[in-house]
């Protein structure tokens, strides 16, 4: 009986079992990459808003404190978009003739707010609450990355599970005093560790209990 | 039998494929129940958030203390603080005023701040505390400007609550205080930090 198959198949077969495991493996690979990466996390990726609001100019040129529109950031779960009233408060004074600022005009006068497109939009199973991050000196930078920065808002950090579960494990690696928490100059000194130890402490932060699956999912 | 096994290894295959692309979906993403200032087309306004219904009262919302709540007793400014003067409340209305008042009247209470800086056509300048006539109001008259606005000044009083508000009256009041004290009133090291500024910067008198 004469051979069915040519010597040559033995090297094709060996070769597709080797290039089979590199392609299992190489997938897993770039699958778990990208979804970590900018591309799907959307990280650095500014979101067009109906109007170009710029924290970078009310927040670093004008100084105004993240709370006088995030005002109940400190009482609350949610920091609070601020109602057009708000932005009224200055701008029925302050570039009144400015086209950029229509739809606010537009929204005070027919009481419709005004669309915002949100930037930290965190799954429906998480329960974030701002009070609670704020009142135990965590600061506004450490999760909105550079926001003085930003002439349109983007997302800081990726919101991943892990990513919270890398403070909710070692608190300690980004507490701050609760004076520094709405400073955006605000440098973690250089013993941030021991300092955060003793804040972690002094600030009652039960360690224990933050990383039960229910601190977050209820 | 061979084929028995086979058609199980099949299933089970197919059973973890159809396992695996369940879990693409984001029904759990988005579900549908109402948060916090979401859009809502089931409302005229188009808000999740619903106002209180007129006339109606929050449990634990009662404001039955005319002067606490209103800064007025019989339509008149009350003069005397509702709350006991600390140093606390002194301390929370100086970072309260920063957060909510500095923008426009200025940090020591000039009407210089950001706004009226950057605001070059505004109508009207936002107030120094320091005239004769505003250091003559009563404190209850600030609390009322911060609660109903005043001129062009919009109401504050979604953003700060009764208590910050009366925090904030004490506070401009120590704003009047600074721009007026006499100089033997201060404590030995005040009078050296002025004496220093005063050499340093050849400041306005």
């Amino acid at each position: 009986m004469p051979q069915v198959f040519h010597r040559s198949s033995n090297t094709l077969a060996r070769l597709s079992i080797v290039t089979g495991a590199a392609l299992l493996v190489s997938s897993v690979l770039i699958g778990s990459n990208l979804s970590r990466s900018p591309y799907v996390t959307q990280v650095g990726a500014p979101v067009d808003q109906p109007v170009p609001f710029s924290h970078k100019h009310h927040v670093k040129e004008l100084g105004i404190d993240c709370r006088y529109c995030h005002s109940t950031v400190e009482t609350s779960a949610v920091a609070s978009v601020p109602p057009t009233h708000t932005c009224m408060s200055c701008h029925s004074q302050v570039w009144t003739n400015s086209p950029l600022l229509e739809p606010v005009r537009q929204s005070y006068l027919n009481g419709t707010p005004i669309q915002w497109n949100k930037v930290y939009d965190l799954p429906d199973f998480v329960y974030f609450n701002h009070s609670i991050h704020v009142q135990k000196g965590i600061g506004c930078n450490t999760c909105h990355g550079p926001i003085h920065e930003m002439n349109i808002t983007y997302k800081a950090q990726p919101l991943s599970m892990s990513w919270c579960l890398d403070c909710h494990r070692q608190p300690e690696k980004y507490i701050r005093p609760k004076e520094e928490v709405f400073n955006y100059n605000y440098q973690p000194p250089a013993n941030q560790m021991e300092l955060g130890k003793k804040l972690v402490q002094e600030y009652h932060v039960k360690k224990e209990q933050l990383t039960n699956c229910s601190i977050c999912h209820r | 039998m061979k084929q028995t096994r086979r058609r199980l290894l099949a299933l089970i295959i197919a059973t973890a494929a159809v396992m695996s692309l369940a879990g693409c979906h984001t029904d759990m993403w988005h579900q549908p129940k109402l948060k916090a200032q979401s859009a809502n087309n089931f409302f005229a306004d188009g808000k999740t958030d619903r106002p209180l219904v007129t006339n109606s009262v929050p449990v634990g919302y009662l404001r039955d203390n005319e002067a606490f709540y209103t800064g007025k007793v019989a339509n008149k400014p009350v003069a005397q603080l509702p709350v006991p003067l600390t140093r606390e409340l002194l301390q929370r209305g100086q970072e309260r005023y920063n957060v909510f008042c500095s923008p426009c009247h200025g940090k020591v209470g000039d009407g210089q701040g950001m706004i009226a800086q950057r605001g070059l056509a505004l109508r009207r300048p936002p107030a120094t505390f320091h005239t004769d006539r505003l250091r003559g109001m009563p404190v209850g008259y600030f609390y009322d400007v911060i609660t109903n606005g005043f001129g062009v000044m919009y109401s504050y009083a979604s953003r700060i609550p009764p208590e910050d508000r009366w925090a904030i009256a004490a506070y401009v009041r120590v704003l009047q205080l600074s721009q007026y004290a006499k100089t033997n009133e201060l404590t030995p090291e005040d009078l050296r930090k002025l004496q220093e500024s005063t050499t340093n910067t050849e400041s306005k008198p």
